[in-house]
């Protein structure tokens, strides 16, 4: 079951598609699969980033620079699929999806063998058409749960999620922090009693003793900024530097 | 995603467009904003407390002034112009900022923060911190730092920290994902003063209901001057609040025309101007569901105008409904049409508007002509020129 997060902590590893060209990509996120990740997170380069902070702004302007789109995100998804069975979660704003059209996203990522999509600026209650689009097709829906989602709310994100629900470790945008705050364990706590869904901690992961740690309370470990920043400073040998980097971060768990 | 309905009128929504599009994190900080605004609204104390500020500190009421002399040259429709230009920090702004100033301080948040292009809704909100006391960061994109020095030095002067965003065209939609980067991080001690009509709910209709005051004045004065209602009112769109400020008290007055004028820049290929009525498509961006401008793919396209404060790249959700239902026309003005209505509004008049409100004029020069000496146009001058007079210079040779 590619969503299965048998390892504890699983990982979940994003990469910014495109970055710095779709071929590399696919050779990263394979090798990423090899050297230990349960779920890739295929990160759709956006304009407009808001919830990202300086390494993956940059990685989305590279992607851009060259044009890379939704429509090849999910191509390369294709033929990942086609080599791994591995979970496989498109990661995404708004705004790409809406442009190709919600139905049509969710019959492509159907097609392509994806297992479910993250829409980092689609909160729950504005989520229902696209819930019905991918509830059709048996796709996961994986919301954010965040230190500030009051109870209430954390009820709706655990009711609309399937697949997983992402714990956001932190207040701020995405990128790598020395120190894990207190704020992710008492947000799993409090996320914990609404579901038992397995729930994934992301946000300033890049040790392997933050990844470690968080195998103590919840099931996965997402891993963002400090994959992408090293295919930024491996030119060339992303795959493997990714590899090696990936295979360091689970050695101790 | 979208309700499929037609005009419902739900809070947040016009018709379909508008919305809470933002990551979870600022979810409950926007509820905490909607539920101390709702509160507010119907508190007499700080209706009391914000009008009062209106008066004695910003200059309001604002006079509605008859342009005699434009009005003998261009020959047709009457010309009167709301002087919001006169305002303290030179532009409306100042309406929105008060507000939610005084929000903040019930909010007990006293590190704000905001975005601006031009500068003005910069200056004006590092004004209301100053007045308030609180701690003030204002992000502004370097292409805008540079051509509104004056701006920027005003904003310190008042003790402002003015935060240079290096991103994407560094303009004002860069500025705004900026601030909403350090909302994210610091939501639970800082108010996002966000300076129009944009970005999730309770934005878009608060920033509103904070400028309304505009047409609620515009409409008794043009009453008590000429005993009727004007035919036309022309304003300039970038988010679109002061347009929507004038224009909402005269919606249901289903005779009087609504204009905007969104910056046509310099050709009519996408990058080269602002005019999401024009080549722009329904779209999310920055926390709203609005007309975009866009490529195939659902990136934003960069824009460009002379006049900082129209260069962004979507538009208030309200204005997308006021389009769609035909309440409201909008039409573009092109970077010279804008540059030449600001000499001819100096020259008739005395009067040196916002490169931004010049849009404006730009669109009653070109009407007026065609209409006749009975009919009324008037036209909302947003702001003043000091600002762009850098700018001017630069595009204007004076004979």
């Amino acid at each position: 079951m590619p969503l299965a997060f048998q390892k504890r902590p699983s990982l979940v590893a994003y990469v910014t598609c495109g970055d710095p060209d779709l071929a590399t990509t696919r050779a990263v996120v394979l090798a990423a699969i090899a050297a230990g990740a349960d779920v890739i997170e295929l990160g759709v380069p956006f304009s407009d980033p808001l919830a990202d902070g300086p390494v993956i702004q940059r990685a989305s302007e590279r992607a851009l620079r060259h044009g890379t789109t939704l429509e090849q995100v999910l191509k390369l998804a294709k033929e990942v699929r086609a080599q791994s069975q591995a979970g496989l979660i498109i990661f995404s704003y708004l705004n790409p999806i809406m442009r190709m059209g919600v139905e049509k996203f969710a019959a492509a990522a159907k097609d392509a063998g994806i297992d479910g999509a993250l829409v980092t600026d689609l909160p729950v209650e504005e989520a229902a058409g696209y819930l019905a689009e991918m509830r059709k097709r048996n796709l996961a829906t994986v919301f954010l749960a965040a230190p500030t989602s009051t109870d209430h709310r954390l009820k709706l994100v655990a009711q609309a999620s399937s697949g997983f629900v992402y714990a956001v470790s932190r207040t701020g945008v995405t990128g790598a922090r020395k120190q894990l705050p207190d704020d992710a364990k008492n947000l799993v706590r409090r996320l914990r009693k609404y579901t038992q869904l397995p729930i994934a901690v992301g946000f300033g992961i890049s040790t392997p003793e933050q990844f470690a740690a968080i195998g103590k309370f919840a099931d996965a470990a997402v891993v963002g900024s400090a994959i992408v920043e090293t295919i930024e400073r491996n030119h060339g040998q992303e795959a493997a530097a990714v590899a090696q980097f990936i295979k360091g971060l689970v050695a101790g768990s | 995603m979208t309700s499929q309905g037609r005009e419902k009128q739900t809070p947040g929504r016009f018709g379909v467009y508008g919305g809470r599009y933002v990551p979870e994190t600022l979810m409950a900080a926007l509820e905490e904003l909607e539920r101390a605004y709702d509160k507010a609204k119907r508190d007499r104390k700080f209706q009391a407390r914000l009008a009062d500020l209106l008066h004695t500190y910003a200059g309001r009421p604002t006079p509605l002034f008859f342009a005699q002399r434009l009005t003998k040259q261009l020959g047709g429709a009457k010309i009167y112009l709301k002087r919001e230009d006169l305002l303290h920090t030179g532009a409306h702004k100042i309406n929105n900022c008060l507000g939610q100033a005084l929000l903040a301080e019930r909010m007990g948040k006293r590190r704000i923060i905001a975005e601006t292009g031009a500068g003005q809704h910069g200056v004006a909100t590092a004004t209301v911190c100053a007045l308030f006391g609180f701690e003030c960061v204002v992000y502004m994109g370097t292409e805008d730092m540079r051509r509104q020095e004056l701006n920027v030095f005003r904003m310190r002067l008042l003790g402002a920290e003015v935060r240079g965003v290096d991103s994407g065209s560094r303009t004002l939609k860069d500025a705004i994902n900026e601030a909403m980067r350090d909302w994210v991080t610091n939501v639970r001690t800082t108010h996002y003063l966000l300076g129009s009509v944009l970005g999730a709910h309770p934005y878009p209709t608060m920033v509103r209901d904070f400028h309304k005051v505009i047409g609620r004045e515009a409409r008794a004065q043009i009453l008590k001057a000429e005993g009727k209602l004007p035919t036309a009112i022309i304003a300039c769109v970038g988010g679109g609040s002061n347009s929507i400020g004038i224009f909402y008290n005269f919606l249901k007055d289903k005779k009087v025309k609504l204009i905007g004028v969104e910056a046509g820049g310099r050709s009519e290929q996408l990058g080269d101007h602002a005019a999401r009525f024009r080549g722009g498509s329904p779209g999310v961006l920055q926390g709203t569901y609005s007309y975009v401008l866009q490529d195939a793919a659902g990136q934003i396209a960069t824009t460009h105008s002379v006049s900082a404060g129209l260069d962004y790249p979507s538009i208030g959700p309200e204005h997308a409904w006021l389009k769609d239902s035909g309440r409201a026309e909008y039409v573009p003005a092109s970077d010279a049409e804008a540059l030449e209505a600001t000499t001819t509004l100096a020259r008739t008049e005395g009067i040196i508007p916002a490169l931004e409100s010049a849009h404006a004029v730009a669109e009653a020069i070109k009407r007026a002509p065609r209409m006749k000496k009975s009919e009324i146009v008037m036209v909302n001058v947003s702001g003043r020129g000091d600002k762009d007079i850098g700018i001017m210079r630069e595009n204007l040779k004076l004979d």
